[in-house]
């Protein structure tokens, strides 16, 4: 399927629904959103790109497998767990560091956003692999 | 120190394919000085041991379930430590060259290492569910030691079958250890040895006796469940020796050792113990004349002397524990020398069939020297370690306090057709001319000669050392059985006592049997269709049924097809659940409906709308469109009642899903009606019973509060400890992220699976 149209409509979304994507990602701790949401924003992006460009296309602009997004996501997110058994606490525990920057005010920065980032991966790795896969069938 | 000793096994498993290619034919060599080190280490602990002090080290595992790696290092535990690290060592020097030119050398010493590290770990520990789990990785590891050599169908089916025979019997003793636990209020055999006489006027005395008793019975192969052992010749020669003989098949009579100063000493026990013993004893030792295979012949031997230890553990007094004690050493002794010999004869001449086999002893001079040490101890003759055990054993049966002519007459036979056996084995393949069938061979290796000949010499050397061996090794052993201190005096000569006279009336009776062995066999063969309604063919009776209900089931319930998956996970929560909603005889209305909005009631009425035209629609796309709008309404609700984040994957999920749906569809065939009237009907009553009980499940929520809301848990914590203020996510990724990670990975898995399916099956079609 070419249509000019959707591909130059979607060149537009892409970048626009990427970002979008990142902003669900880190709004989520205080407001709706989060890693799984986000996630799914890339998957309904590329899948939206592999509809117009072809599935060749899709993979390319991805540049990894799906394969890697998901084992470098499930890392993450166990590996921020093992934080705190380092430090002799239960697994999983929640570890936070914060920042006083100017402008911005207190950041805190913590385990638990790390293991967002793992799900905000593992989810569009799974979704594009079954999606891509069905569509090269 | 003991917990190394126990865990250097299992690391040196996880190296020990490295440590044999590294090592190349010095592997063996390295790979034994573990267990070298080993036996040194307890030979010192043995000889420094504090008789009348408690030696136990705790290390907590799991302390939520009170599961401690505790060690308890008496009398007891260190004869078996000694045992195992001892004729571990031989063992592995001589596996070395029996399995010389076997690829898979370095897997073997990993299973081995294994096998002797939980060995060590069950005789040592102290905590019951510590025990159950060496107890398990020993049944784990003969498994996989019986089926070394996979490519063969009979090694992986007698390794199946001993497999489950000893994991039943596990699971018995499971349970059983789970309840001694419970009514002794403590998980440590140490501590139980207090507890004598409140354990056994307990209400759960009878269960624990029987399950315990199941389980040490079918690990150390007592009739009915000693089927597994001799099918489990189907292991390395080297394997048998070590866990089929000297090691693994007595970790029954350890628990029986260690447990008769905790549970023994009632009726129960002591007759279960004896029957059980004896009649194993008798049978199995003249099973044993029947067989041809020297293998065979010698795990009958080993099942006959395990009953008897049975049966002297049963009998219970000081005498029968002190002969029981010995007579494990003894039998560790000439049987294992006299499987090393068995493998080094088959290894030379390729054959076992004592029938084919003479004339070895002018080829194989110290392979044959070996045997008929190890025969001579196995028949009892004077100045051997045999003859002592055997000794032992008739003062204590006579002197038994119960059914004294019926166990000195068994113990008696029993004897003699040991003296038998041992002359089949030990001296027959070596003795006269040589068969013309036979190969001319020469002398086994150095390393295959080598460990027989310690062994069997061992037991001539603790023969003419008996009064040391009782004082500094069965003198702490029997005292650990017994519960109280014991001096042991062992001695060669008892003076002409009735134990004497019984021992040269064996001997004459034995060289009888042997002597007419030839015409005995053919009677016993003669006989050999009893077998037929053994214990082993209710094994294969309950093996195939298991099969046929699983083969059943499986076509009961895995069609292949995903609508019946569907009908069939949805009927069967509409069972389930509707039916304990109806027993609870409640009735939840769903409120009068006057608070409802009418855009609430609008877009109720759009979802049910799109629900009818999903299944009314002509095409597929019509219907993936429709259910879009279904999924778009319910996220809608989302919106109304204050659910933003569901809300927002919903949608996201809803979009995702229709692309999926399209791609889907792209592939099947293109027929509008596929189901007839019938089904159709019967998937609108499943259809409407499941939505039926979600409409009554919603209104038992609405009506009903059985625990407090956690909402006002979360919310105050929310911000102060994980510095969120969307309190859904911060449940997500960090209060119960634990959840989600297994959910992220769950949804890995299916996504891999659904991954692999279609590629395969673009493989199999070939060009897609």
């Amino acid at each position: 399927m070419t249509s000019l149209i959707l591909r130059t409509a979607t060149r537009f979304l892409m970048s626009l629904l990427l970002l979008f994507s990142i902003f669900v990602l880190f709004s989520g701790h205080n407001a709706p959103g989060g890693g799984f949401a986000g996630g799914l924003v890339v998957a309904a992006a590329l899948a939206l790109y592999a509809i117009a460009f072809g599935v060749e296309s899709a993979y390319q602009a991805l540049s990894v497998q799906p394969q890697t997004l998901i084992g470098t996501g499930l890392l993450l997110a166990s590996g921020s767990g093992v934080v705190s058994l380092l430090l002799g606490q239960p697994f999983m525990t929640g570890q936070w560091v914060s920042w006083h920057i100017a402008g911005l005010g207190e950041v805190a920065l913590g385990t638990p956003v790390v293991f967002d980032i793992g799900v905000y991966l593992v989810v569009p790795g799974v979704m594009l692999l079954i999606i891509l896969s069905l569509a090269e069938a | 120190m003991i917990l190394l000793a126990v865990l250097s096994g299992f690391a040196l498993a996880l190296i020990a394919p490295w440590v044999q290619r590294l090592g190349g034919g010095r592997g063996a060599w390295v790979i034994s000085l573990l267990p070298l080190g080993l036996f040194l280490f307890f030979g010192h602990h043995l000889l420094t041991l504090d008789p009348n002090a408690v030696h136990t080290v705790t290390y907590d595992w799991i302390p939520s379930l009170g599961i401690r790696l505790s060690f308890y290092v008496d009398g007891l535990s260190l004869l078996f430590a000694l045992l195992i690290s001892g004729i571990g060592t031989l063992v592995v020097v001589y596996a070395g060259v029996y399995l010389a030119d076997h690829p898979h050398r370095g897997r073997f010493y990993a299973y081995f290492m294994m096998f002797m590290a939980a060995m060590l770990g069950l005789v040592l520990t102290d905590n019951i569910l510590t025990l159950y789990v060496f107890w398990e990785l020993t049944s784990l590891s003969s498994y996989l030691l019986i089926g070394f050599e996979h490519e063969r169908a009979e090694a992986r089916a007698a390794a199946w079958q001993a497999l489950l025979v000893t994991t039943a019997g596990g699971l018995a003793l499971l349970a059983g250890l789970i309840l001694l636990g419970q009514a002794g209020e403590v998980g440590e055999f140490s501590a139980l040895l207090t507890r004598h006489e409140m354990l056994l006027d307990h209400v759960l005395y009878v269960p624990i006796v029987l399950l315990l008793l199941i389980g040490a019975f079918t690990k150390s192969a007592q009739m009915p469940f000693h089927f597994w052992l001799p099918n489990a010749m189907e292991a390395p020669t080297p394997v048998s020796a070590y866990l089929h003989s000297a090691t693994m098949v007595k970790a029954g009579i350890y628990l029986l050792a260690r447990c008769s100063p905790i549970l023994g000493g009632t009726t129960l026990w002591q007759s279960s113990l004896t029957i059980v013993g004896s009649v194993t004893m008798l049978v199995s030792a003249y099973i044993a004349l029947q067989q041809t295979d020297l293998k065979r012949i010698l795990a009958y031997a080993t099942i006959s002397a395990l009953g008897l230890m049975t049966l002297l553990l049963g009998v219970g007094t000081s005498a029968a524990v002190k002969a029981a004690i010995v007579y494990l050493l003894v039998h560790a002794l000439y049987k294992g020398a006299l499987f090393l010999v068995a493998g080094a004869v088959d290894h030379e001449t390729g054959r076992r069939d004592v029938t084919q086999l003479g004339g070895l002893g002018r080829l194989m001079p110290l392979t044959a020297l070996a045997a008929v040490l190890a025969a001579l101890s196995m028949a009892g003759i004077l100045p051997f370690l045999g003859f002592i055990g055997k000794e032992l054993a008739y003062e204590a049966v006579l002197e038994a306090p119960f059914w004294t002519g019926v166990l000195s007459s068994a113990t008696v036979v029993a004897n003699m057709l040991f003296v038998a056996v041992a002359g089949i084995v030990g001296l027959r393949p070596f003795l006269g001319r040589r068969p013309t069938t036979l190969p001319n061979t020469h002398e086994a290796p150095f390393l295959m000669w080598l460990g027989p000949l310690v062994l069997a010499g061992a037991g001539l050397g603790a023969g003419l050392q008996s009064t040391w061996l009782g004082e500094v090794l069965v003198a702490p052993a029997v005292t650990a059985v017994q519960g109280h201190a014991v001096t042991v005096e062992l001695a060669l000569w008892h003076g002409w006592n009735l134990a004497l006279w019984l021992s040269i009336v064996t001997l004459v009776g034995g060289v009888v049997i042997y002597a007419g062995g030839g015409t005995l066999r053919q009677a016993a063969v003669r006989w050999k269709g009893v077998a037929r309604w053994g214990p082993e063919s209710g094994y294969d009776l309950g093996l195939r049924a298991l099969q046929a209900v699983a083969w059943g089931q499986t076509r009961l319930l895995q069609s292949g097809y995903l609508r019946y998956y569907v009908l069939l996970s949805m009927a069967t929560l509409v069972g389930l659940v509707g039916l304990t909603l109806l027993q609870r005889g409640e009735v939840y209305g769903l409120g009068n409906g006057s608070d409802v909005q009418f855009y609430e009631a609008w877009l109720a009425g759009l979802i049910l709308l799109a629900s009818l035209a999903t299944v009314r629609a002509r095409s597929r796309l019509g219907a993936v469109a429709a259910l879009g709008v279904v999924g778009y309404g319910v996220a809608l609700m989302f919106v109304l009642f204050g659910a933003p984040d569901l809300a927002m994957t919903q949608f996201l999920v809803e979009s995702l899903t229709v692309i999926l749906f399209v791609l889907v569809f792209y592939h099947l065939p293109d027929t509008t009606t596929m189901s007839n009237r019938a089904s159709r009907l019967r998937d609108l009553v499943v259809a409407t019973a499941v939505g039926g009980l979600m409409a009554a499940l919603v209104g038992l929520m609405h009506q009903v509060q059985w625990y407090a809301s956690i909402s006002d848990y979360f919310a105050e914590h929310s911000l102060e400890q994980a510095h969120g203020r969307n309190i859904v996510n911060v449940i997500l990724v960090d209060f119960r992220s634990l959840d989600t990670l297994g959910e992220i990975t769950v949804l890995a898995v299916a996504g891999l699976g659904v991954y692999a399916l279609i590629k395969l099956r673009l493989k199999r079609g070939g060009e897609p």
